[in-house]
């Protein structure tokens, strides 16, 4: 390497260097909203991903675009945990925490446990910058931090003076500190460093000379690492034996957006997209609005309600109609799902649920919209609810959920959330011929008496109603809003229709083939069951390898279709002693289930906008659990040591 | 912002819509429900109307589909034999934007009201205008609330009384023609429900569109606001107040063009003939915009004066047409490439790949 901070230091004697493995470790990169902290997270994340690692992520940013420069406010955050093993969650507190800012250390100084690597860029902390954010005291000052390896570095000062020969700006010199914080991080976890040279190449092609200066930054950062006695140590962390397969890192936003792609080639339909932006839904928008080359069609529309009016509109004419929103959307939402519950057409409603109520905290995760999918709508209005439990989840899901439109004629919502939106773990994509058929066929003939149309008769086995599309000769029918005479669709306020078709257009949501209810009990003796849905996969599997490590008998499984409940459900929930549901809410999948079967559930439930950690819920888990650990633990299999400090 | 001039060729409205083989009568377009709406109402002329004009457009009638909020003129699409959509308040633009972007193959109506389009509507209405969505709405204005029984409208008069108004409205009314034009709507125009013939001629007009077109339709409701237009109508009255354009035309009006429009100020005055150098008699351009918003000016409450035909026609390239360009551009490109790659898009530029373990 030549770069001027290479030449300013002294090479570190040989020898001196000590290599540790690490089986996980988590790091949190923080600073102000415009350090590019989420860049810089996504950076190393990739390069996790290319070396081979296991790997979850959690940015946490705030609502404002640019808050007011080094406040609390302001502060954006990225958390990466990468392994050699399988791992379900982002970590619960990080090993490394770099803090670009005093407002980036106040924030989150609170989640590194005692011995936790800081390191901070010590440039940024000047009186004024403490000031902002109510320290009256340094509190880099000696022994203030002794519980922690502290590494202060002058990253700001150190990454401008390595740029001064390329002449570019002060400002733009500054702004590449972010890559010198990346630099550093990928020596210490001896990451490969050429894709990220490559990466920062290509993204700033069109401006060279922002290239270069990124591209010395991050060299800088790595040169520090291995020139200064204060980082002795560098740890490697291994390739994680995953299942067989081609894999690259997703996140949940993408995957969904990958899964209504996959669903409209699949189907051989045109996808149209009608949306609003909003956070954190706009990404799926965005994503789609770039492949037109799938025969997508994207309409941004004047609001929410146009979004999905629009898409039914597209439904009504042969296209996978799919509309995109977070909570507040689907609220102003409900009356058109409502008209598509009864024109019994298929449409995709995608909710990326954040904290509510009203427009609560747009970048937060919470699973608080459970109750709304299912029952938000006038009159009885089922509608198949489907959720998926982590980022590269979400495509299977999304597939899944536009199989069921499809074939049963219906609007489905696919409950997503913030948590899985912008997380992003390792995808298994999947091989071409392992992605389903979604054919389906348009009604072409007559087919009720003296060559008229029925366009209510119902499909046996699905009772769905055939699919007509405008244009075809022969099949011309009024469909809309008020009840329908059962067969005809004419208008019909017969009490004894309108008491049938209640009940066939429940009875076709009920009747909605789902895959049963899957219970990983690795002891097979598990009294106690812990069932969730969505994002919570994650935390909950950690949670359980911590109990089974400690000797508690747990069993784990995971609701994917909330609506219709797979038909084993009741089954599974009456073979368990206990049945524990922990959820983003204040109990809304235990208040489901309870009505539903009256068997009792015992609720856990965090609202703070933030998933639950691994050791949290482990620990709310076990304050629950009736019956006391085992004497003698199981052996346990590699899959149990999750979450376990390594 | 970089901006795209995608090029596209100059079309009718119905010009992507397969055209009949046989000959279509009225009666083709009659489905077979019961019409259900009060004795006297203007609805039944309307439909006539477009009963007998649909199928001199000569396209199959499988490929027109009418779409309608709620409200009483939004039962239409049940007694035409098209496809149809009696959808939900307000929301028939926005549902009719979907199909009419994804189908360029059809013809497609919306059939809306002034509480539908006006008021809970309102926002979709001028989305669609300015989008030019290649669409024709069909605005019944009665100027009341019929279907929830006699409320006022948002193009009732000041101080109408009605049941939510006792002592009289107090909401200024919109001008539907102003509000379209002010929406940047490519064509607008208006006619009355018992004027079979010039309510043909805009209807036909702005079905041959391409873009979306907007025809406010006077309609009276004879439950609620019975004889609402009764000074548009009756020859001794209607003969100073309503004002017939065409394109090209001097606009002259009553018998024996007893008066004529011209310029007064920024806008538009009535004068008698006699008194107006022939010279300064405005004539009639459908494609200025000033022109056409001066002349939806001479309209107001009290119906002094009403101006009836097409006010505005303008080309613009429609929001369906630009759509679907760019898919068929990004489509062309992938195809001449080998076809969309979705294997290439699942799998990305960073892949690894496990093995034997």
């Amino acid at each position: 390497m030549d770069n001027p901070v290479d030449a300013a230091l002294p090479p570190r004697p040989a020898g001196a260097r000590t290599v540790e493995q690490r089986n996980r470790v988590v790091i949190r990169f923080a600073g102000d909203s415009g350090d590019g902290m989420q860049l810089t997270g996504d950076r190393f994340t990739s390069a996790a991903a290319a070396f081979g690692n296991d790997l979850a992520t959690m940015p946490d940013f705030p609502a404002e675009i640019r808050a007011p420069h080094g406040t609390l406010a302001g502060v954006s955050s990225f958390q990466l945990h990468f392994a050699d093993y399988d791992i379900l969650t982002p970590g619960d507190r990080p090993d490394v925490l770099v803090a670009m800012n005093p407002a980036a250390l106040k924030a989150n100084l609170r989640d590194l446990p005692a011995g936790g690597a800081l390191i901070v860029d010590t440039d940024e902390f000047t009186k004024r910058n403490l000031t902002k954010v109510g320290y009256a005291e340094d509190p880099l000052a000696e022994g203030a931090l002794s519980s922690y390896t502290v590494h202060r570095v002058p990253m700001t000062s150190l990454t401008t003076a390595a740029l001064e020969s390329l002449g570019i700006g002060k400002k733009d010199a500054e702004r590449s500190k972010n890559m010198f914080a990346l630099g550093l991080l990928s020596w210490m976890y001896s990451r490969p460093t050429e894709g990220t040279e490559r990466w920062l190449r290509d993204k700033f092609a069109k401006r060279p000379e922002i290239a270069e200066a990124n591209v010395v930054a991050f060299r800088t950062g790595h040169a520090y690492g291995e020139t200064t006695e204060s980082f002795a140590v560098t740890y490697e962390v291994a390739p994680a034996a995953l299942p067989d397969g081609t894999y690259r890192q997703i996140t949940g936003n993408t995957a969904l957006a990958y899964g209504i792609v996959t669903a409209g080639q699949q189907s051989g339909l045109p996808v149209f997209l009608g949306s609003y932006p909003i956070t954190p839904a706009s990404d799926i928008l965005h994503e789609l609005s770039r492949l037109k080359r799938f025969g997508v069609t994207t309409f941004q529309a004047e609001d929410e309600i146009a979004g999905i009016g629009a898409a039914l509109g597209a439904a009504y004419g042969g296209a996978i109609g799919v509309t995109t929103t977070s909570g507040p959307g689907l609220a102003l939402k409900s009356e058109a799902i409502g008209l598509a519950v009864m024109t019994e057409l298929p449409l995709l409603i995608v909710d990326v649920q954040r904290g509510g109520p009203s427009t609560g905290l747009p970048t937060k995760t919470e699973q608080s919209d459970l109750l709304q999918a299912m029952f938000g709508r006038n009159g009885e209005a089922p509608v198949p609810v489907v959720a998926p439990r982590s980022p590269a989840d979400a495509f299977d899901a999304a597939v899944d959920a536009v199989r069921i439109a499809l074939a049963y004629r219906t609007p489905v919502l696919l409950l997503s959330d913030g948590a899985i939106a912008n997380g992003s773990e390792p995808w298994r994509v999947p091989e071409d011929d392992e992605l389903p058929d979604l054919g389906v066929e348009f009604a072409t003939e007559p087919n009720g008496p003296d060559g008229s149309f029925l366009p209510y008769a119902r499909d046996p086995e699905t009772l769905a109603r055939p699919w007509a599309v405008p244009g075809t000769p022969g099949l011309a029918h009024r469909i809309g809003g008020l009840e329908k005479a059962d067969g005809t669709g004419n208008i019909s306020y017969d009490s004894a229709n309108h008491e049938f078709m209640v009940r066939v257009r429940q009875a076709r949501i009920d009747g909605i083939a789902v895959p049963d209810l899957e219970v990983d009990d690795p002891t097979g003796d598990a009294d106690v069951l812990v069932l969730g849905w969505g994002s919570t996969y994650g935390p909950i599997g950690a949670a359980a390898r911590r109990l089974r490590t400690a000797g508690h008998r747990v069993a784990q499984a995971h609701v994917r279709h909330l609506n219709p409940l797979p038909a084993n459900t009741e089954a599974v929930l009456r073979s368990y002693r206990q049945v524990i549901v922990p959820e983003m809410n204040l109990g809304q999948l235990a208040f489901l289930l309870q009505g539903r079967y009256c068997i009792p559930v015992t609720s856990i439930t965090k609202v703070a906008g933030l998933p639950f950690g691994a050791e949290e819920l482990a620990d709310r888990l076990a304050a629950h659990l009736v019956a006391p650990p085992l004497q003698n633990p199981p052996l346990q299999d590699t899959d149990q040591k999750e979450e376990v400090p390594a | 912002m970089t901006t795209v001039d995608l090029g596209l060729p100059v079309r009718g409205g119905l010009d992507l819509v397969p055209t009949a083989e046989d000959v279509q009568k009225a009666k083709d377009y009659a489905s077979d429900q019961e019409v259900r709406w009060c004795p006297g109402c203007g609805d039944y002329a309307v439909l006539a109307a477009v009963r007998s004009f649909l199928p001199t457009l000569s396209i199959k009638r499988e490929n027109t589909v009418f779409v309608s909020g709620i409200g009483c003129s939004s039962r239409f699409p049940y007694y035409l034999d098209t496809y149809g959509m009696h959808s939900i308040h307000g929301r028939a633009p926005a549902i009719a934007t979907g199909l009419a972007v994804s189908r360029p193959d059809l013809s497609v109506f919306v059939v809306t009201g002034d509480g539908d389009a006006l008021s809970i509507g309102g926002n979709h209405l001028i989305h669609a205008l300015r989008r030019n969505v290649n669409m024709t709405i069909l605005l019944f204005n009665n100027r009341i609330y019929g279907l929830t029984k006699g409320q006022y409208s948002p193009t009732s008069e000041v101080g109408k009384v009605t049941k939510s108004t006792p002592m009289g409205s107090l909401d200024h009314p919109f001008n539907p023609v102003s509000l379209a034009l002010g929406a940047e709507a490519t064509f607008v125009g208006r006619a009355m429900d018992s004027d079979r013939a010039g309510l043909t001629a805009v209807l036909e007009a702005a079905a041959k569109h391409r873009g979306a077109s907007l025809v406010e339709i006077y309609q009276d409701c004879p439950i609620f606001n019975d004889g609402s237009f009764d000074v548009l109508r009756k020859p001794d009255e209607s003969e100073s107040r309503v004002i017939q354009v065409t394109h090209g035309q001097p606009i002259t009006f009553g018998t024996d063009g007893r008066w004529a429009v011209v310029r007064r100020g920024f806008g538009l005055a009535v004068a008698p003939i006699a008194e107006v150098d022939p010279a300064d008699v405005v004539v009639h351009d459908a494609t200025d915009h000033e022109l056409a918003f001066a002349l939806s000016r001479l309209s107001d409450q009290a119906l002094d004066h009403a101006v009836f035909g097409v006010l505005r026609q303008v080309q613009r390239p429609t929001y369906d047409d630009l759509t679907r360009a760019q898919v068929e551009q990004a489509v062309t490109a992938a195809d001449a490439a080998g076809g969309p790659d979705l294997h290439g898009l699942l799998h990305g530029a960073d892949t690894w790949t496990i093995a034997g373990r």
